[in-house]
């Protein structure tokens, strides 16, 4: 089942290198992202600035890094709460069942039906804008349902496997069910889902920051970077290349990596 | 008939509660009807009947995973195990046999680390497979191994009763032959019970000291295998001998 995979190897590779390059940012980028005329304003890409300069002479390149940053761990934590949030519903109530598995799942029914960044944009007016943790606590909130929905199926049928049903009669308690027996068989379904909640997140949050709802100045993210391009679309169209194709990179390579995961483990399940 | 009682039902109805959803009237279809038989220690109680008759409800009642709705089971044994057909389901793929054979001891929570690996590898020696499997992925394995790892793992607290269902009906007749040596060898050594259901009359032949033919959720018929495969008294029982012949 462990057989060599290049969407895997590529998405490993691919995602590494990405990850290596935000991490760098936080520490070092070539220029200082907010220094002004770090450059000639409206300078087109170069050997000194790989992406041009923006109407400020700010270096572009340094900006797309710690911007990438910014997106990147406002992502992870997105993650972290609606996975560990998801997650744990998920395997509650797909392995227990009963009425509040009922009640729970229509609950996540009626969420279902709105998009996801209209529902975003609702806790976000409740918790008060502008704030990175905000952004964080409201996406978060709203990718639980998705995550639980996908971990529910995965717990579900497991639920009567023999080997559950073993550890059952040997007394093993639920939560040790949930943990050990069952939740190592359910990565096959449950790391693809990941990844694949990293990216909407990713575009959720860029989407959100180039509305102007998400991530406010002095911080910078992809998405507001993006809606700064927009205003300068013809003087510096490298501004949106550059910002773009980070998003897009980072989306595709861990795109590519959900892939390779989901194609190791098909079968597992 | 002698030995002290391992288990006893008393004219136990059992099944299950099914549709409704959130807010309509569940109802309930009993599958067991008015069943009533013991297990004594030492005997293994064979149990056949066509599929679909509610044999493996039957076992899982016993076991105390579905609700009888009329009727008492009494367990007089500690923590009853039991063994499944496909051997494939019946391991846990992510772990290594050792880990699977721990982990009831584990659970236990009163043997420290030495003391575990010691029981794992005795009870290794018991179910006769060898040491290399320790290491081994269920997936490594061929069905007749993961079939002792699966007894092994059940044993491995020692109970005192077993329910083994359709343990070698997955199995290929050579691997049948060892599973049923190894299951009566095991019982002698370690004085366990068994309630063995199949619906292979050749198996329970050779296997059991006592039979209970069930139809449509009813024993139809018990006694001792002499009785039933000589002088079986209801048509049912008739019918399946010459069927199985």
């Amino acid at each position: 089942m462990k057989r060599g995979n290049g969407f895997l190897a590529a998405g490993l590779a691919l995602t590494g290198l990405l990850a290596a390059l935000v991490l760098l940012g936080f520490f070092w980028t070539p220029c200082d992202p907010s220094a002004m005329a770090a450059g000639p304003k409206f300078a087109p890409p170069s050997l000194a600035h790989w992406m041009g300069t923006d109407n400020f002479g700010r270096d572009i390149f340094s900006r797309v890094l710690q911007g990438a940053g910014a997106t990147a761990s406002i992502a992870l934590a997105t993650l972290a709460i609606g996975a560990v949030g998801g997650c744990l519903a998920g395997a509650l109530t797909g392995y227990f069942g009963g009425p509040v598995d009922e009640v729970l799942m229509r609950l996540n029914d009626a969420l279902t039906a709105f998009p996801s960044i209209l529902l975003a944009l609702v806790v976000i007016s409740l918790l008060g804008p502008g704030k990175k943790s905000n952004v964080i606590l409201a996406l978060g909130l709203v990718f639980i349902p998705s995550f639980a929905r996908v971990s529910r199926t995965a717990f579900t049928s497991l639920r009567d496997v023999n080997y559950i049903q073993s550890a059952r009669l040997m007394g093993a308690p639920g939560g040790r069910i949930l943990a050990l027996h069952m939740l190592p068989n359910t990565l096959a379904v449950l790391l693809p889902a990941l990844t694949i909640g990293f990216n909407n997140a990713v575009l959720a949050e860029a989407s959100m920051s180039f509305l102007g709802i998400g991530v406010t100045p002095p911080d910078a993210s992809l998405g507001y970077m993006l809606s700064e391009a927009q205003g300068m679309l013809f003087a510096a169209p490298w501004y949106a290349a550059g910002t773009g194709l980070a998003i897009v990179l980072m989306v595709f390579s861990v795109g590519l990596l959900g892939e390779g995961l989901r194609r190791r483990d098909k079968g597992v399940l | 008939m002698s030995g002290e009682l391992v288990l006893s039902l008393s004219h136990v109805y059992s099944g299950y509660s099914g549709g409704g959803g959130l807010f309509g009237r569940r109802q309930r279809q009993e599958v067991l009807h008015d069943v009533t038989f013991d297990v004594r220690q030492g005997e293994i109680l064979g149990l056949v009947g066509e599929s679909g008759t509610g044999k493996s409800t039957l076992a899982r009642t016993i076991l105390g995973m579905v609700k009888p709705g009329q009727g008492t089971v009494t367990n007089y044994t500690k923590r009853p195990q039991m063994i499944f057909q496909d051997p494939y389901s019946s391991l846990n793929p992510f772990y290594s046999v050792e880990w699977t054979l721990e982990e009831p001891l584990r659970v236990y929570g009163k043997y420290g680390k030495a003391e575990r690996k010691r029981r794992v590898r005795e009870m290794l020696e018991r179910v006769e497979l060898p040491e290399e499997c320790l290491g081994a992925k269920p997936s490594e394995l061929s069905g007749g191994q993961r079939q002792r790892v699966s007894i092994a793992a059940a044993l491995i607290r020692r109970p005192k009763f077993l329910i083994a269902d359709e343990p070698v009906s997955a199995l290929d007749v050579t691997i049948q032959a060892q599973i049923l040596d190894l299951l009566r060898s095991l019982r002698r050594e370690l004085d366990l019970s068994y309630l063995f259901i199949s619906h292979d009359l050749n198996v329970v032949y050779q296997l059991c000291d006592r039979v209970l033919v069930m139809k449509d959720g009813r024993i139809v018929e018990q006694g001792t295998v002499e009785e039933i495969f000589s002088h079986p008294k209801e048509d049912y029982t008739k019918q399946l001998l010459a069927a199985a012949e």
